[in-house]
């Protein structure tokens, strides 16, 4: 059977991608973020998966708003980085896992999560840019095959952050249930509050970021509770992508073993958040 | 019906996308999606209009778009990782528009996320 060994949780803001790509992490303005990310990092180092899952939502790259899936899965052998408009960012293409990700697709859609199925993919920054905040210096691949599983959390209405919960509930059981020998490590992208439109732009919820950190962990029920509106008022009108987090999260066991943490404002116009989980009671 | 964005949850200054916002936009989100290519981003910037009306945008979107009024982008329809194509196009970042949406400005806006970020009230 296939296991999950870790969780891990992160903003996937693009100025994060392009400030590694354009060496500028020691600048000033992002040496903090990225020295927050370090002990994930050399964590994550030593615990290579044999498959990895992200968990993100394209933003006008991969997709456009003709079809809005709510939730779907990648199928396809291989997943080419989109150009978002100003050439794709210097990171390899992601090479898929067909085998895991039918059998993902069978299990949950027996658990009655009707998933989207995509053979065809280009990922942009909310993929990839969580593949460098795990792995900053790739060579010529990711340390692993990687499924994407997109979330809607762009077109209202969202899935409820219950439906998020449950849904990663039903992966940890379809991961399980896999014949094979594998590890798995799950990628919950996006957040932390942050709103990019309207005359609350740049609004920020510090005291909302870190109760979510702490619930993440350890009462992710609770955060499965709040409505569509509560997390758009408390999170910002873009920070409601935060419900990514509790895919990840319930594909974990309800005890799990926080490895690091970290919290960042500004990342861009976000709170840059990280959180990284080994699953199970360690 | 007004081609405003309704005040969804009563929250003022936050715009929500929702089904009727991108069933209105949809066309202009569709135009801004197209310039990822370079060719399409010359081909719009030789003929903006005709561009425009190749998307088939509607006479205020088209007058949003050319303007570069990024406030009634949003408010015809625009997604902002849509209409953030544009901007980027343009050579403006997202603490641009932060600028022009809460009226303070490039450098205001900038500075107050450095500072931590806003907050309500
Ligand atoms: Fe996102």
């Amino acid at each position: 059977m296939a296991e999950v060994i870790w969780g891990l949780a992160t903003s996937h803001v693009p100025s994060i991608g392009a400030a590694m790509d354009r060496g500028k992490t020691e600048d000033p303005n992002w040496k903090a973020l990225f020295d927050g990310y370090a002990p994930a990092r050399a964590w994550l180092a030593e615990h290579r998966p044999d498959v990895a899952i992200v968990v993100y939502n394209d933003h006008a790259n991969g997709i456009d708003l003709d079809f809005v899936p709510t939730f779907g899965l990648g199928t396809a052998e291989e997943y080419e980085v989109a150009d978002e408009g100003f050439g794709r960012r210097p990171v390899p293409d992601v090479v898929g896992h067909p085998e895991l990700a039918l059998h993902l697709v069978e299990s949950l859609v027996d658990e009655e999560f009707d998933l989207t199925v995509f053979q065809e993919l280009e990922v942009d920054h909310g993929f990839t840019v969580p593949l460098s905040v795990w792995t900053p210096d790739p060579g010529d691949a990711w340390p692993c095959p990687v499924i994407p599983l997109l979330v809607n959390v762009i077109q209202y209405p969202q899935p409820t952050a219950a439906r998020c919960y449950a849904l990663g509930r039903a992966l940890g059981r379809a991961i399980r249930s896999y014949p094979g020998d594998l590890t798995v490590g799950v990628l919950g992208t996006g957040g932390m509050s942050h709103q990019l439109a309207g005359a609350r732009a740049g609004f920020i919820n510090p005291e909302f970021d870190a109760r979510w950190m702490s619930a993440i962990e350890t009462d992710p029920a609770s955060l499965a509770a709040l409505s569509r509106e509560e997390l758009i008022r408390q999170a910002g009108a873009e920070g409601i992508e935060l419900i990514m987090w509790l895919v990840m999260r319930g594909a974990l066991d309800d005890e799990v073993v926080k490895v690091h943490s970290d919290y960042f404002v500004p990342a861009s116009n976000t709170a840059a958040g990280i959180a990284l989980f080994q699953n199970g009671a360690g | 019906m007004s081609e405003t964005a309704p005040d969804r949850f009563g929250l003022s200054g936050t715009p929500i996308f929702d089904g009727e916002t991108s069933r209105r936009g949809l066309r202009m989100n569709k135009l801004f999606m197209s310039l990822r290519t370079a060719e399409n981003r010359e081909r719009f910037l030789a003929d903006e209009a005709g561009y425009c009306q190749g998307f088939g945008l509607s006479p205020e979107q088209q007058q949003a778009v050319l303007a570069r009024d990024w406030q009634a982008m949003i408010d015809l329809g625009g997604s902002i990782f849509y209409v953030y194509k544009l901007a980027m196009m343009d050579g403006r970042s997202m603490q641009y528009l932060g600028g022009v949406f809460t009226g303070m400005g490039e450098d205001d806006f900038l500075a107050a996320m450095r500072a931590g970020g806003r907050r309500d009230g």
